[in-house]
This record gives structure tokens, C-alpha cells and sequence, in this order.
């Protein structure tokens, strides 16, 4: 289907084109009045048609001018902000929206699908693409300056796989956008250190095992259900409850998923690939690749087997929930003992994820509440801080945290947003970070999980173990003057970056503070019309 | 009974010496190698699904009427096109990275990358 799929785009680029007026004259208006009152139910595939456009022009323009390469890159993220911010609010006002791909009718065709969750999830993306494009602009040419093109490919073409894994409303076209972004990330993270590629190669082998299993899931589904639409699948699905076969298709989907989300014990390919990605990639692929892949587990358990029977049956809820935790504690602990800041970042990562796992497999509407939180939340902390860790990298060639002694006098405004982000990360008030914990907790409350809760509480201290011992080396103490000298042995000026370099981390660091203001509305406005009907008749209430 | 299934058993063998090659194996080609049968051991899995016996292409033929049982199902057929394609490109990438792991390292054994990624705490 990969031609197959592309050839339905080329007729759909023709198509969307003639849509409009075909449209309006189908409804007997004035012709050209189609042009006045754009077609919303259009949004879905606005939001990909820049990121296909960019596929193909990144490259070809790369390849006449290197620097238009980026130019490109920022057209088309810009394209896909504003795209995904009109679909959000048409979404919120007008409910979900369907694109039928080529016109084909679903069951049998492939739809996109933007409802509040995914109109939510895309927007995320599109906010971190922007930061990260604006960052990468200098960051990979002083970096990996020979592999600037590939780069902004492969960043697109990322981009491109994770927006249709979280619009698709087909669960093969989800497998095939699910590799699309897969492999843009494994070409992603072997542009970096010498040992990249190693790291790289590792995750590649156990991201196809993940995306494997999905597939088999897939096939179990087909075959009992007889369709690969998710909604149709989902109306199907509650007369099959007591199949044996429906319980293997959920595991190897969860199995598979959580491999892709690095949900702990299945998180070994993070560590490494991270830490050897340049910072630059990893600040792409850490905030968007296992939140994508999360979301995605939600949109399976939530939406398509529905959570009732999901979580309860073989206590697969409570699995996910204890698992993850152990993760948090694990991944947590494991970053106090790492002298690497990319690494520290690499494991936190892992406690990170945890949480939203612990808010997806408690399954009632404030721990979903968190869970959805953190996906954004997690996205601009941790695409910030590794942003700061590839500033340093640049600025004084360190890649220890003995490094970072100081810093914060001679770099004041590199560390702002780090700061912020450090300390959303442990979760204290009034930043994002803070309440999607406090979401959690009131859920595992409601669902009367009292050494989960405990455990959180705990995590919080572990995380913030981490990040002050961090940021007390970076504020409180005097750097020591044979640290000016960088890694090459060349004398090395401590300074503050370019704008373009400062501004992106910032943005996020102080975003994290703004979210956190807002949640109050944003989580009415946003995420409780985000949550799955079943929950959301429940309420944020005892 | 079960054993008309044998082709199923015949893809969970496949599965199975997928994921020994892909876990046992010390060497990354092997490696590589284990993960290739793992894929197609899944799309032999549909196929086994989509497959009837003396059953014809799905167009429809006067002289067999509109008995399903005469046309597979061709829906299968072609996504696990698309997952052949999915996994040679999969392969394409490893090999690429493969190559570039040789030309840095002169080895494709585990072993002896993990000691040098272990011994050389140095990033860069």
C-alpha cells in the first residue's frame, strides 16, 4: 500500500483542490462561494499535505542550496501549526471531523480522523516541531553540519509519521505511519556521536519486534472482526468478549506498543539511543516518539477495546499501572546515578513515560485527566531540557555534568528555560508538571490505590533528587576557570548562544510555567472533552 | 481437528526462530537476519488467514456465481504488500546502518561493540 498510498494522495491533491467549489455546487450555491467559506472537513488532510510537500521539496531543495533546506522545514512547520490550531478549535465548536482519503467510504476506506484527543496530540507536535526547527536551524549546522539535509528530511518525514499515526482511524494505515516515523527515527538517531549508530541499529531491531506485535494484534483483530476500521472494529468488538483470541490480539498490541513507548521492563533501547543521538535529534524524537506511541496505546485500550473490559480483563490495568510505576521509581533512580546529563535526561525519559502509563492503566477520568496532561507537559520539559544539553555540548564541547559547574553565571540565559523545565519536571507548583501529577494521585485515589500513590509521592522527591543536585551545580557554585578550556583543548569563551539557539528552550522552560497557570481552564476547555465518552460522563468529581 | 491448522504452527515456528535469531544471535547480521524471518513469519500469517483451498482471484467469474467461498479474500494480500514493502525498507536502513557501524568499528560482533561502547566512557 506504500504506492497504493501515495497514489491515493496524488488523487487527493488533485482532489482537495476541486473539492471546495464541487461542494458548494452539490449544495446548489452561488458558484465560487465555495472559496469564501473554506471546507473545515478539509482540516485532516491540511494538516499532512505540507508535511508531504515538505518530503519531497526538503531534499530537493537541499540538494540545490543546503541552506534551503531548512528555510523549507520552517514553511512547512509554520503550514502545520496553523493547520493544527484551526483544527483544534474547529474540533472543540464543532465536534470531530472525518476525511475520507481519496473518497473512499470507510469501513472499506481509510479515513483521518480529528476528535479533540487527536486534534490535541497533533497540536502538541506541531509545537514542538516549531521549537525544534527554529533550535536545529544553528544547532546541526555547527553540530553535523555534512548531514544538515537529511536531517530536515528525516525530520519532516518524522513528522509525517507521527501526525498520521495520531490522525488515522485505520488500524493497518496505523502500522504503516507507525514505520514512517519508526524508521525516520532510527535514521534520526544515527546522526550524532561515533557510537550512534550502534544505539541506533539496537532500537531499530526491538522497535520492529514492537511494531511486529501490533501487526499481529492487528491480524487477530481482522480476522475476528472482519473490518480494520477502528470505530467499526470498536461497535464490533463487545460481542466478542469472551474469545480467547480477542485477549492475544490485546496483548501482543500492548506488548507491542509499550515497546514503542518504552513502558518499563521493555525500556532498554532508550538509555543508549538518546545519549548517543545528537542533541538535536534527540530533542525531536525524546518528547514526541514515546508520547506519539502512548497515545496511541490509549487511542487501542480507550477507543477500540474499551477500557472496561480492557483494563479489568487478566488485571491488565492494574499490570500496566504497577509496572509503569516501578518504571518511575526505576527510571528515577537510575537517573540519580548518571555523571552524563543526556543520559540523566535518557532515563528520566523512562520515569516520564511511567506516569502516563500509571494514568492509563488506573483508567478513571482524573488519572486519564493526568495521563493526557502529561503527554503535553512531558513534550515541552523534555524537549527543552535536551535542547540546553545540546547548547552546552556546543558552547563548551563538555558532556559531563562536572561540566556544568557555574554555568548558570556565565550562560544566564541558556539556563532559564532549563530551570523551569527542571523544576516542572519535579512537579511543583504552579508549573504543567505539577498538576498533571495532581491529577494522577486524585485518581489513584478515587481508585483507592493508596501504595501507588504512596510511590508517587515518593517519585516526586527521586525527580527532584535529580534536578536540584543539577541546578545547584549550575547556579550555586563558582565555575572553575580550567573548565574555560573545551574538550579539543582549544581555549573556549562561556557564553550565551545565538537567539535562535536560547529562544527555543526558553520558550518551552517558560511555557511549562504558563501551562501550569492555565490548567484550570485548559483542562476544562481541552482535555475532559479529550477523554473517552465513557469517562467523561464520570467527571472530575468524587 | 488441530492439525489441519499445521500452517499456523508452521508461522509461531517461524516467530519463534525470528526471535532466537534476533536475541541469541551474537552477531548483528544474524541478528538482522532473525528479525527478517520474524516479519515474514507475520505476513505468512495473514496469508495462511486469506488462503482457501481451490478457491481464484477475487473478480467476479459468471461460471463460479457469487459464492464466496470460490474468490480469497484479497484484503490481506494487499497489506501484507505493503508490510513487504514496510520491512525491505526496514532491512534497507538497518543495512545502511550496518555499513556505517563496519566502517567505524571494523566489527559487526556484539561482543566487541559493547566493550568498545562500554571502555570508551568518552562521548564523541
Amino acid at each position: 500500500m506504500g504506492g497504493h498510498f501515495l497514489a491515493k494522495m496524488a488523487a487527493l491533491a488533485v482532489q482537495s483542490g476541486a473539492q471546495g467549489a464541487v461542494h458548494g455546487a452539490a449544495q446548489g450555491a452561488v458558484h465560487g462561494a465555495a472559496l469564501q467559506t473554506p471546507d473545515a472537513s478539509n482540516l485532516p488532510i491540511l494538516i499532512v499535505l505540507p508535511l508531504i510537500a515538505g518530503v519531497i521539496l526538503v531534499p530537493g531543495l537541499g540538494l540545490l542550496r543546503r541552506r534551503l533546506a531548512h528555510a523549507t522545514v520552517v514553511v512547512v512547520v509554520l503550514a502545520l501549526l496553523t493547520a493544527s490550531l484551526a483544527a483544534l478549535r474547529q474540533v472543540l465548536s464543532a465536534g470531530s471531523l472525518h476525511y475520507k482519503l481519496a473518497g473512499w467510504t470507510p469501513p472499506i476506506g481509510i479515513e483521518f480522523v480529528l476528535d479533540p484527543l487527536s486534534a490535541f496530540v497533533v497540536l502538541v507536535i506541531a509545537v514542538v516541531a516549531l521549537m525544534v526547527t527554529i533550535y536545529a536551524g544553528s544547532s546541526v549546522r555547527r553540530q553535523n553540519p555534512e548531514r544538515e539535509v537529511p536531517f530536515f528530511a528525516m525530520m519532516v518525514l518524522l513528522l509525517l509519521g507521527l501526525c498520521g499515526m495520531v490522525m488515522t482511524g485505520d488500524l493497518f494505515n496505523l502500522y504503516v505511519f507507525f514505520e514512517i516515523s519508526s524508521l525516520s527515527a532510527y535514521a534520526l538517531m544515527a546522526i550524532g556521536d561515533r557510537k550512534a549508530p550502534v544505539s541506533s541499529f539496537r532500537y531499530l531491531l526491538q522497535g520492529t519486534i514492537g511494531a511486529s506485535f501490533y501487526l499481529l494484534g492487528v491480524g487477530y483483530l481482522y480476522v475476528l472482526t472482519g473490518s480494520l476500521n477502528m470505530a467499526d472494529v470498536a461497535q464490533l468488538l463487545p460481542q466478542l468478549t469472551s474469545n480467547p483470541a480477542l485477549t492475544v490480539a490485546l496483548v501482543f498490541m500492548v506488548a507491542g506498543l509499550s515497546l514503542k513507548a518504552a513502558l518499563f521492563p521493555m525500556h532498554l533501547w532508550l538509555p543508549d539511543a538518546y545519549t548517543y543521538a545528537s542533541a538535536t535529534s534527540t530533542s525531536i524524537i525524546a518528547p514526541l516518539m514515546t508520547k506519539v506511541s502512548a497515545y496511541v496505546l490509549i487511542r487501542m485500550i480507550y477507543f477500540v477495546y474499551g477500557s472496561e473490559w480492557a483494563l479489568s480483563h487478566l488485571q491488565l490495568g492494574a499490570v500496566i499501572a504497577w509496572l509503569s510505576m516501578l518504571g518511575v521509581i526505576w527510571g528515577s533512580v537510575m537517573a540519580i546515578a548518571q555523571r552524563d546529563p543526556k543520559r540523566m535526561l535518557a532515563y528520566s525519559s523512562i520515569a516520564q513515560v511511567g506516569y502516563i502509563g500509571v494514568g492509563i492503566g488506573t483508567g478513571n477520568a482524573l488519572a486519564m485527566v493526568g495521563a493526557i496532561l502529561h503527554i503535553m507537559n512531558h513534550a515541552a520539559m523534555k524537549s527543552s531540557l535536551f535542547m540546553t544539553c545540546g547548547i552546552v555540548e556546543m558552547q563548551t564541547g563538555r558532556h559531563s555534568l562536572d561540566g556544568w559547574t557555574g554555568l548558570g553565571r556565565k550562560m544566564p540565559w541558556t539556563f532559564v528555560g532549563f530551570a523551569f523545565a527542571a523544576i516542572a519536571m519535579v512537579g511543583l507548583p504552579p508549573t504543567n508538571g505539577f498538576f498533571s501529577k495532581w491529577y494522577l494521585a486524585l485518581g489513584l485515589a478515587r481508585a483507592h490505590a493508596w501504595v501507588l500513590l504512596v510511590l508517587l509521592i515518593l517519585s516526586g522527591l527521586l525527580t527532584a533528587g535529580y534536578f536540584f543536585r543539577v541546578l545547584e551545580r549550575i547556579y550555586a557554585r563558582v565555575p572553575d576557570e580550567e573548565g574555560a578550556v573545551g574538550s579539543s583543548g582549544a581555549a573556549v569563551t562561556l557564553r550565551d548562544p545565538g537567539l535562535t539557539l536560547v529562544l527555543p528552550p526558553l520558550a518551552l522552560g517558560v511555557g511549562t510555567l504558563v501551562l501550569g497557570l492555565v490548567n484550570a481552564w485548559f483542562v476544562s476547555a481541552v482535555i475532559l472533552k479529550a477523554l473517552p465518552v465513557a469517562l467523561q460522563a464520570q467527571g472530575l468529581g468524587w | 481437528m488441530l492439525i489441519d491448522k499445521w500452517p499456523y504452527f508452521a508461522t509461531v515456528l517461524m516467530l519463534l526462530i525470528g526471535l532466537y535469531g534476533m536475541v541469541v544471535k551474537r552477531n548483528l547480521v544474524k541478528k538482522l537476519i532473525g528479525m527478517n524471518i520474524f516479519q515474514s513469519a507475520i505476513i505468512l500469517f495473514f496469508i495462511v488467514y486469506a488462503w482457501k483451498d481451490k478457491a481464484t482471484v477475487p473478480v467476479y467469474d459468471a461460471g463460479l456465481g457469487d459464492v464466496p467461498a470460490h474468490y480469497i479474500n484479497p484484503i490481506p494480500h494487499g497489506l501484507m504488500l505493503t508490510a513487504i514493502v514496510v520491512s525491505v525498507a526496514t532491512t534497507g536502513v538497518a543495512l545502511a546502518l550496518l555499513s556505517l557501524i563496519y566502517k567505524r568499528f571494523g566489527t559487526l560482533e556484539e561482543d566487541e561493540l559493547l566493550r568498545e561502547l562500554r571502555t570508551d566512557r568518552e562521548r564523541g
